[in-house]
């Protein structure tokens, strides 16, 4: 093919786009909606499990330091707790730091214990991955000088299973949603194109091979995926700045956190761009398909 | 130049259209098929620019042999004859100009030379003021003159034409006969399906009859022969 001819079919393409007047908008239309249907809710998946990551790395261990330890065996166990495998973090808080915690979180009452604190020294272990919490915890029991171990036993069991399960239902969902707008948009363009069988039926006639009949409807194709993402990703950014603006701050030293505008907003702008190009490409091939055989 | 050879064509539901059929047209002739409905006349038609295809037997056009000529290579047997379709299938949303070039786009000639070549057979046709206007804006006879333009626009060695007249009045009937006369005095052959006596008899030619998937009769400058 000739580099004009390739020239040409863009011509023809942008052409025909505004030729088809009612038929270009409706697929766009279609596009549009289907498209901003998906990053509205890819947005929302994404940030419920960037809240089921939070919620699990919050999980950490108290493990409850022995009133016989002695500063020598404290600085001992936290190289041992630092040697565990799976260990990410350990911080080393004192009695007197758990009481203050206390009456900060219950009041002045809890002051009365100032004299004859009845708290131990406790260190906060953190596991690299939530799922070893339990591993690291029965390895922390077995250490010289820890009284006893929590780690919320039994519930957090609970809710890794719950928020697996929700992330997997999320991610079906998405999957089914994404088959959806494929399905939808291919379709509205298998309709646009239907209804110019006939035009192809005559191209061919007149002695044009099937790429040249093909291409112009491919770029087509393209320009509709394209023309009908800017409106969706024009939406979903502005729809994320006002949310991240307005919980941002309210969420501020808090465990759960919404994803950062950036850079996850051009991921999504970037997946809804590709989408509409892509399924518009691809819709217009396979449509065609059958028409070329004349 | 277009020679059958013991061509024969059953459809998939059974009919038998051609029936072992041998004609040879040479080049720069003028022929009429004519032959009642269903006899295979549009077979015949259609087998000449390959939208049929035979069952057995040989078909030469231009040397090519249609019966064995592969799917990829069906376009390029396309650009060497110029076909005129009862219909017209002018393509809608292109204008006059754009339907005549795009025969010319198809073989990805130079757009100055498209431009220069298109201008030429719309003036030949009598329409370059025209040349702006959709198919739509056109009568019968106008679409049917852009259609043979297109036909020729690529200056085809034959000229093939299903009823060009059949959806026209006879006065624009005979417009476009005297464009396919024209045409035929430049040395182009015409091979022409029609049912119009008139024209038959009036502009004599060599007249092809068919009739049950055979050449009834075969004589040039014959008459229609059928009653009308």
């Amino acid at each position: 093919m000739k580099a004009r001819t390739l020239t040409r079919h863009f011509r023809e393409s942008l052409k025909s786009l505004g030729r088809n007047g009612w038929m270009t908008f409706a697929s766009v239309s279609a596009v549009t909606v289907t498209l901003l249907l998906v990053g509205v809710f890819v947005l929302i998946m994404m940030n419920l499990n960037k809240v089921a990551d939070d919620l699990e790395n919050d999980v950490e261990i108290k493990s409850f330091v022995s009133l016989e330890a002695d500063e020598e065996v404290i600085s001992e166990m936290e190289t041992a707790i630092k040697g565990i495998s799976g260990v990410e973090s350990v911080v080393y808080s004192t009695k007197e730091d758990e009481l203050s915690d206390l009456v900060m979180d219950f009041g002045n009452e809890f002051r009365l214990f100032e004299q004859n604190n009845p708290l131990r020294d406790v260190f906060y272990v953190k596991a690299t991955e939530p799922q070893q919490t339990e591993n690291v915890a029965t390895e922390l029991s077995a250490l010289e000088g820890v009284e006893k171990v929590e780690y919320g036993e039994g519930k957090i069991e609970k809710l890794f299973t719950f928020l697996n399960t929700g992330r997997n239902v999320g991610l079906v969902l998405i999957l089914a949603l994404l088959f959806t707008a494929m399905f939808l948009i291919s379709n509205t363009i298998r309709i646009t194109i239907v209804a110019r069988r006939h035009e192809i039926e005559i191209m061919k006639l007149v002695g044009a091979t099937n790429w040249f009949v093909r291409i112009p409807f491919i770029l087509e194709g393209m320009w509709l995926g394209l023309l009908g993402s800017i409106l969706p990703i024009g939406l979903i950014v502005a729809l994320y700045y006002n949310v991240t603006e307005f919980l941002g701050p309210k969420l501020r030293g808090e465990m759960i956190q919404l994803l950062d505008f950036e850079p996850f907003i051009y991921q999504v702008s970037a997946l809804i761009l590709l989408m509409g190009v892509f399924i518009g490409i691809w819709g217009s091939f396979m449509s065609i398909r059958k028409f070329l055989r004349v | 130049m277009i020679q059958m050879k013991n061509v024969y064509k059953k459809y998939p539901n059974g009919i038998v259209a051609l029936n072992g059929m041998n004609v040879e047209i040479k080049q720069g002739e003028f022929v009429y098929i004519v032959g009642p409905s269903g006899a295979g006349k549009s077979t015949f038609i259609k087998m000449m620019y390959r939208e049929e295809s035979p069952t057995s037997g040989q078909m030469l056009v231009n040397g090519v042999d249609l019966a064995k000529i592969k799917r990829k290579n069906v376009p390029l047997l396309r650009r060497q004859i110029g076909v005129v379709f009862q219909d017209f299938k002018l393509l809608p949303r292109l204008n006059v100009y754009e339907n005549v070039a795009f025969a010319l786009e198809v073989i990805e000639e130079k757009p100055e030379a498209i431009r220069k070549r298109v201008l030429e057979v719309l003036d030949l046709v009598g329409l370059k003021h025209k040349a702006r206007m959709f198919p739509r804006e056109l009568s019968g006879g106008e679409q049917q003159r852009i259609s043979v333009a297109r036909s020729i626009v690529n200056t085809p060695k034959v000229v093939i034409a299903d009823e060009p007249t059949g959806n026209l009045d006879p006065e624009t009937s005979w417009d476009i006969m005297n464009l396919f006369e024209r045409i035929n005095a430049s040395g182009t052959t015409i091979l022409m399906a029609t049912h119009n006596r008139e024209i038959v008899n009036t502009m004599r030619h060599r007249v092809i009859a068919i009739e049950g998937g055979l050449i009834a009769r075969d004589e040039v400058g014959g008459d229609y022969g059928y009653e009308g």
